[in-house]
């Protein structure tokens, strides 16, 4: 490899390490300061996260209580409880939320910067409803649409929606029809029916995702609460749809009367029908539920169905084909069955809420944090100072160049543990600092060798090539045997322990590039440099 | 040019059975500690509420004791963390608390209303664990070590030779007893970081021991006419200024994070600290002899292990290559060990 291919290659190492590292655009969901609640924004920052430890917040661990009799499937119990939790992320009010399941039967939920592990687990843990809704076939809350509109005129609530939107075309007429009173303002847009978009089936609507914060603090107020027809709810749907480039809610106005709930709910299981090869959830209710969904979907042939657990309804509202009993079927049509496993995991989280128990909860404040950052900078800044003092106070020049690839080193490093999205935790940042003095040892360890070779009376050129030849064997052999370590404590280690291996596995990567490829050819443009050059300052 | 210990020529491997000496007089305290005292656990392992509370005013262990004896919490272990204003209460399940940790944390902040004063402290942080936890998290921790130790012995015995893997693990495996014995004489608390650190200092060690190793196999081959004793010493005396500046470095970073990174990493920086020196010893006088001693009892192809406690005579005579050994030039005279 020439000089040149090799700076190539080190520029362009580095250059997509400062990529990773350039402020990027992160999406955060920020409580919204107008209506208190949830919405997604962007923000430019650093794409490193910062641990619970560094940053304050609460962490939790739950498993599924067994002390009220043995839980059959444990794994399932969590899922559940996992898709439970998920889809009341927007309660907890933090920044990114996290909610995962470790191993196979715990779960864990970490929330930044929140105060209160009371309300947190209280959200948590509060039991799971679902219910089965008829959407709003005969179309009363759109046809309510331009007297809530006139509500919210006579509020004061300006229309934010710049152009009528479809429903208020469509309802244009009617407006001015109901809006005797203010026929000046008949052509203005209304201030809801503006930001609703037609859903594909009676009942649904689109609203524009920056949107739907406004959407939702409009439906919330007393006096549109008023004017919505009796007998009507507005819920929202669970998912964000993306239509093109933008990203929609669905809001489903429903019948308020659920023509059965979860209680009744024994079965759900998903699978792909053979003949049709459609997705295909199938569930079984109780001989009591049976008997009413019975009654009930003989009504509603031909309606939707809206799904709806902890108040938000998943995915669309299948259609009723036929009466249906204590056996039934929903069909997903040529959805992954992905989507269909999803939904009868919904269905069995509202059928057998799993009560959960907390194992393991720490909170830090966040001052706490901010010292331990700031501790941790200071002694990192310390090592570091005397590790480039030994290396330039021993090799000198060598020395010098190996300091130089020690920053490409952390360069490199911060922007692997950023590539794999991992959180900055206190001993994560130690082991760091550590590193940084383990990582001079593959350059001590060239170096100590073209010494050796220059005492054997070798040319100069010769001493550096044979020196990081006969470095390469000790070199490789001990960090492939760290780096198997590492694998393994990453196989067997659980938090911690493991973003501590992914730390160790990313640092040696790091060494071994930096100290080994960059300061070869740190040597060799020097040597070019330098064709008289007789001594060397090693 | 600055050399430290270039050309060095010391008899490591004589002092070995002083070596054996002081380790095992450390094992042994570090045993009889670990039997009368038992390990510090974390409330991680053990299970249990740990609160870390600011106080105003600085108010003292004796008066937070009180304020808990009188709710009940008897036995719950009360720490200064840092200043004098900054306490960290322990209380494990079973030994102070029942398993309702929460009911303890609400305790914990009556009490403390009561001695301190509602508005005069703040509760920085607080851990609540469930002992079920703590039981996998043992579990695993010494599960990862053994794997560790099973990889690497594969590892090296295709790298190099079974003789060598072990060797390599067997003085890794000290490291890990002279750290716990460490661990368990210091009294430190054995938290999740902690064990990180134990676990850095088996790879660190681990490194170390392989650096040697690999420059014995490459005078394995270089010099015929040696013995193995002759060999070790060899090669820890020109891998010698190698280990004094890596340990340095290392060194620099472990005692920095030990003085100023705070409380939290204490811990970590002491057992690292720690481990750099019992590393850097049992590359140099637990692996090394263990290799020798190997050799010994279990010959290899050219069995020069087998002649070099043997051949300790006053005269270094250059052994005459034994029937197996193929008989290759010795290119340039090496520098023999002093006796």
């Amino acid at each position: 490899m020439t000089i040149r291919t090799r700076l190539i290659v080190i520029g362009l190492l580095a250059a997509l390490s400062v990529f990773k590292l350039l402020p990027g655009n992160v999406t955060q969901r920020i409580p919204d300061a107008a209506t208190g609640r949830m919405k997604d924004t962007t923000v430019r920052r650093v794409p490193v996260n910062l641990g619970l430890d560094l940053q304050g917040g609460i962490h939790l661990a739950l498993e599924v209580d067994e002390s009220k009799g043995p839980v059959p499937d444990c794994a399932d119990a969590i899922q559940r409880a996992e898709r439970v939790v998920r889809t009341r992320i927007d309660e907890f009010g933090t920044l990114e939320p996290v909610v995962q399941i470790q191993g196979r039967c715990r779960l864990i939920v970490e929330l930044a910067g929140e105060k209160d592990p009371a309300r947190a687990k209280s959200i948590i843990q509060r039991t799971a409803f679902l219910e089965f809704r008829i959407t709003d076939m005969q179309n009363q809350f759109q046809n309510a649409l331009p007297q809530i509109d006139v509500v919210l005129r006579r509020a004061g609530v300006k229309s934010r929606g710049a152009a009528p939107s479809a429903v208020s075309q469509l309802f244009g007429g009617d407006t001015s029809k109901v809006a005797k009173d203010s026929v000046t303002d008949a052509n203005t847009p209304g201030a809801l029916s503006s930001l609703l978009f037609q859903g594909q089936l009676p009942g649904e609507f689109l609203v524009p995702e920056e949107q739907w914060a406004v959407v939702d603090s409009l439906i919330q107020r007393p006096d549109v609460q008023q004017a919505i027809p009796r007998g009507i709810d507005l819920k929202w749907g669970a998912q964000v749809e993306s239509r093109g480039a933008k990203s929609y809610r669905a809001l489903y106005a429903v019948e308020s009367r659920p023509i059965i709930t979860g209680e009744e709910l024994q079965k759900a299981t998903a699978r792909r029908d053979q003949l049709t090869n459609q997705s295909v959830v199938d569930f079984v209710l109780s001989r009591r539920g049976g008997r009413k969904f019975g009654e009930e979907t003989a009504r509603h042939i031909q309606h939707y169905m809206a799904i709806i657990l902890d108040g938000r309804v998943q995915g669309q509202p299948p259609i009723i084909k036929s009466q249906i009993s204590s056996r039934g079927q929903i069909e997903l049509g040529a959805k992954p069955l992905q989507e269909a496993s999803d939904l009868a995991l919904v269905l069995r989280a509202g059928a057998l809420p799993a009560p959960l128990t907390i194992v393991e909860e720490r909170t830090i404040g966040p001052s706490l944090g901010a010292d331990s950052i700031k501790d941790g900078i200071h002694a990192g800044v310390v090592g570091v100072a005397l590790v480039i003092l030994i290396m330039i106070g021993y090799y000198r020049l060598s020395g010098a160049l190996a300091v130089a690839a020690l920053t490409l080193y952390c360069l490199f490093t911060i922007a692997g543990l950023s590539a794999f999205g991992f959180t900055l935790t206190l001993p994560g940042l130690a082991g760091f600092v550590l590193s940084i003095g383990i990582a001079v040892d593959a350059n001590v360890l060239i170096f100590e060798r073209i010494r050796e070779e220059l005492v054997h009376g070798k040319s100069l050129r010769l001493a550096v090539d044979d020196g990081f030849k006969h470095a390469m064997n000790a070199i490789v052999d001990s960090n492939v045997s760290t780096a198997l370590t590492a694998f393994i404590l990453y196989l067997v280690g659980t938090g911690p322990v493991k973003g501590f291996a992914i730390t160790l596995i990313i640092g040696i990567a790091a060494s071994m590039v930096s100290a080994i490829f960059v300061v070869k050819t740190l040597f060799l443009i020097w040597l070019q440099r330098r064709p008289a050059m007789t001594t060397l300052s090693v | 040019m600055i050399r430290l210990f270039a050309n060095a020529n010391y008899d490591f491997i004589k002092w070995r059975r002083w070596a054996y000496g002081i380790t095992a007089v450390i094992m042994l305290v570090g045993a009889f500690d670990l039997a009368v005292r038992g390990l510090n656990y974390s409330i991680e392992f053990t299970g249990g509420t740990l609160m870390q509370v600011e106080t105003k005013t600085a108010v003292g262990t004796g008066r937070l004791r009180q304020a808990l004896d009188a709710v009940g919490l008897r036995g719950a272990e009360i720490q200064t963390f840092g200043s004098d204003t900054s306490y960290v209460i322990r209380a494990r399940i079973g030994a102070t608390a029942g398993a309702d940790t929460q009911a303890v944390a609400t305790v914990v902040r009556g009490a403390l209303d009561a001695s301190v004063g509602a508005g005069q402290y703040s509760v920085e942080r607080t851990e609540q664990v469930l002992p079920k936890v703590g039981k996998e998290l043992q579990g695993k921790a010494f599960l990862a070590i053994l794997l560790s130790f099973f990889v690497t012995l594969i590892y090296l015995a295709a790298r190099f030779e079974w003789r060598f893997g072990l060797a390599a693990v067997l003085a890794t495996a000290h490291d890990v007893l002279a750290t716990i014995a460490f661990i368990s004489l210091m009294h430190i608390e054995v938290s999740l970081i902690v064990v990180g650190a134990v676990l850095t200092v088996v790879g660190y060690s681990l490194n170390d021991t392989i650096i040697i190793f690999d420059r014995v196999r490459e005078n394995l081959h270089k010099y015929r006419r040696q013995n193995l004793y002759e060999i070790l010493n060899l090669s820890i005396n020109e891998t010698l200024p190698r280990s004094v500046l890596t340990h340095g470095t290392t060194l620099a970073t472990t005692l920095s994070l030990l003085l100023l990174a705070g409380e939290v990493i204490r811990p970590f920086a002491w057992v690292m600290s720690f481990g750099i020196f019992t590393g850097t010893f049992s590359s140099i006088y637990i692996a090394a002899p263990i290799l020798l001693l190997i050799e010994k009892r279990w010959p290899g192809q050219d069995a020069r292990g087998a002649r070099a406690l043997g051949a300790r005579g006053p005269t270094p005579v250059p052994a005459p290559p034994s029937p197996a050994a193929p008989k290759a030039p010795a290119p340039t005279p090496p520098r023999v060990p002093a006796r």
